[in-house]
């Protein structure tokens, strides 16, 4: 297990290496000097080269790229060009809100689409089956942006049950919280539960082939309980799968509806980062993103131990 | 959107069809339309694409065209529209007016051309240059391991993240928008060829072919090469649906196009600030955008069912 641990965690090095790269050149493949939009526009030619030299600029793309990582690695992702403060204090600052909208929308996904998933599965081609798989089209093929809307019309607007702007933290307590939550979060759900839910029906009906499935029914199982002991069980890694590889589309989702619902979090950050061309906090950004990325899936691996016990590192 | 690197990546395509049987053109078209998602996808997106093609005879106007007197009109209003140039008519207007009062259907339809080229050409584009990587990666085995390092690297970076920030980095300009959409898609398409060279370059015809000493070009055009195709048809049309919202999404927050440019995501953009007066602004050109991107999952979907039969019998 910690031989596992230790394993798997090398081999994500490399990963996150090549994104570094990735993330520096993108900053050096910028048009214009970035000492130049540091200075300012009124600074002069001597301001800029003092500035060049103070940030390295001077050295070779490698020389720069190491101790650009060496200050990575030391926590020092450099200060942002419009905030004026250092971008990792920034990341601190909006990380509640984008993680409460991250966590709530994946419980919410879960409870909507791991059921819908298996009752699709047991009425394999049947009318309900049918009717879910089609919604689920409908669910992954209306943006984000688009069901957000509706919800704010239709919620806010009309029904004038929730409110549709804004983020309140969780230490003001838990009830503001959440229902300044629950538009964001089931817009986003939507899109997700479309996804998870297709994986499921897939993953159960698979398992609903097998021997052991028959072996229960022959015992007189109840269908119900065939379907979560044995079905289920079985589809859990899959299921599992897709919810840590679909982290990176909730990231993108964020920065959408972040914006739509304007909740101050890093999704809100990134698109004032990139208006802005504030390249070291988009840096940072990408950086932490993928961080997290790369983090969700290995945690994603080690969740096998516990969902199938014949699966041993 | 956001949907971007989902589907590829979900256990579904983990088994890819290793060399299906070619079955003749003529039965495919047959169990193509056979299914009720392909025909229902299928007219809808012919009605889209004519819609981006004859934009102009459509009883479309300059979609830049405005007349602050004629801001915010509701859908199927009637009015003079006067240009800016003087020019004064009558006019119908389907689907209203914006706030500078410009003709939101010739928007709308002019918006169609954006995103259905934006959504092409991102397939064509990722497919091709995933298709080198994944035929070179999977073929010369001394590559691959530093080839699938950099596309692991590409693709832990979330892929509407990668798009915003590349095309910050370019300047948004119709080219730089495609690319950038294509950049992150690239690394899963490679993926997917990979797997197929892999599993057929162990295939009897193909060590029959490196026995005959064939030369390498003609082993990967001839027999390595018609194995890819059906699996990337498939993820082709779903990368071209995933890159129309990707569009969308970059114009919607300001990062994409340039606001003149009329893309459904522009549109809407603009008709946010005015949302709680004026909801149908953003709305009716959301709604062309999800029937459009809904036409195209189900044509992928049906198109995977029909390529792929072993996908179905799984249980997919």
């Amino acid at each position: 297990m910690l031989h596992f641990l230790l394993r798997r965690g090398l081999a994500t090095a490399p990963v996150l290496l090549i994104v570094a790269v990735i993330v520096f050149l993108l900053l050096r493949m910028t048009p214009g000097d970035p000492a130049a939009a540091i200075a300012g526009d009124a600074a002069s030619a001597q301001d800029i080269a003092r500035i060049r030299a103070q940030l390295g600029l001077d050295a070779s793309i490698v020389t720069q790229f190491v101790h650009w990582l060496g200050q990575v690695l030391r926590g020092d992702l450099g200060y942002s060009f419009f905030y004026r403060m250092r971008v990792t204090d920034l990341i601190g600052q909006r990380l509640e809100p984008t993680l409460s909208v991250a966590a709530v929308t994946v419980v919410l996904t879960v409870l909507i689409a791991v059921p819908l998933g298996v009752l699709a599965a047991s009425r394999r081609g049947g009318r309900l089956d049918r009717f879910i798989m089609g919604a689920s089209v409908l669910g992954f093929s209306v943006p984000v942006f688009v069901a957000g809307y509706v919800m704010i019309w239709l919620f806010s607007m009309q029904l004038g049950w929730l409110p549709s702007q804004g983020y309140q933290r969780i230490g003001d307590g838990v009830g503001p919280w959440l229902r300044h939550l629950a538009l964001p979060c089931v817009t986003l759900a939507v899109m997700y539960a479309a996804l998870i839910a297709r994986v499921t029906r897939a993953a159960v009906s698979e398992a609903l082939t097998e021997d052991y499935v028959r072996t229960a029914r022959a015992k007189g199982i109840a269908e119900w309980r065939m379907l979560l002991r044995h079905a289920l069980a079985n589809a859990a890694v899959p299921i599992a799968t897709v919810i840590g590889l679909s982290v990176a589309g909730l990231i993108g989702g964020v920065v959408v509806t972040e914006t739509i619902y304007a909740i101050p979090g890093l999704g809100q950050l990134t698109v004032d980062a990139v208006l802005s061309r504030d390249y070291p906090l988009i840096q940072a950004i990408t950086l932490f993103f993928s961080l997290v990325y790369v983090v969700v899936n290995l945690l994603v691996d080690l969740s096998y131990l516990l969902l199938d016990p014949r699966i041993r590192y | 959107m956001t949907s971007i690197s989902l589907r590829d990546d979900a256990p579904a395509s983990a088994a890819v069809p290793p060399a299906a049987p070619r079955a003749p053109a003529r039965s495919l078209l047959r169990r193509l339309l056979a299914n009720g998602g392909v025909r229902i996808g299928g007219v809808l997106l012919a009605a889209m694409l004519l819609l981006a093609v004859a934009a102009p005879w459509l009883g479309t106007i300059d979609p830049n065209a405005m007349d602050p007197a004629n801001s915010h009109l509701p859908p199927g209003a009637r009015a003079e529209f006067t240009t800016l140039a003087g020019d004064s008519f009558d006019r119908f207007f389907p689907l209203g007016t914006d706030s500078m009062g410009r003709d939101l259907w010739s928007r709308t339809a002019y918006g169609a051309r954006i995103s259905l080229s934006v959504g092409v050409a991102v397939a064509l584009g990722s497919v091709a240059f995933g298709l080198v990587v994944g035929m070179v990666a999977g073929y010369f085995r001394r590559l691959d391991g530093v080839i699938m390092r950099v596309m692991d690297g590409m693709m832990a970076i979330p892929g509407i993240l990668f798009a915003i920030v590349l095309v910050a980095v370019w300047r948004p300009s119709l080219l730089t928008v495609i690319l950038a959409i294509v950049v992150p898609e690239t690394p899963r398409v490679a993926r997917l060829v990979r797997s197929v060279v892999l599993s057929v370059r162990e295939e009897p015809y193909v060590e029959a072919a490196v026995a005959l000493d064939t030369p390498t070009w003609k082993l990967m055009l001839r027999h390595i090469l018609p194995n890819t195709v059906a699996p990337l048809i498939v993820q082709g049309t779903f990368i071209c649906a995933a890159a129309m919202l990707v569009e969308a999404v970059m114009s919607f927050l300001g990062i994409g196009l340039p606001s003149e440019v009329p893309t459904w995501g522009n549109i809407m953009s603009e008709g946010r600030t005015h949302f709680t007066s004026h909801p149908s602004t953003v709305l009716l050109p959301g709604l062309f955008l999800a029937l459009t991107v809904l036409a195209v999952n189900m044509l992928g979907d049906g198109l995977r069912d029909a390529l792929d039969p072993k996908f179905k019998a799984r249980g997919g």
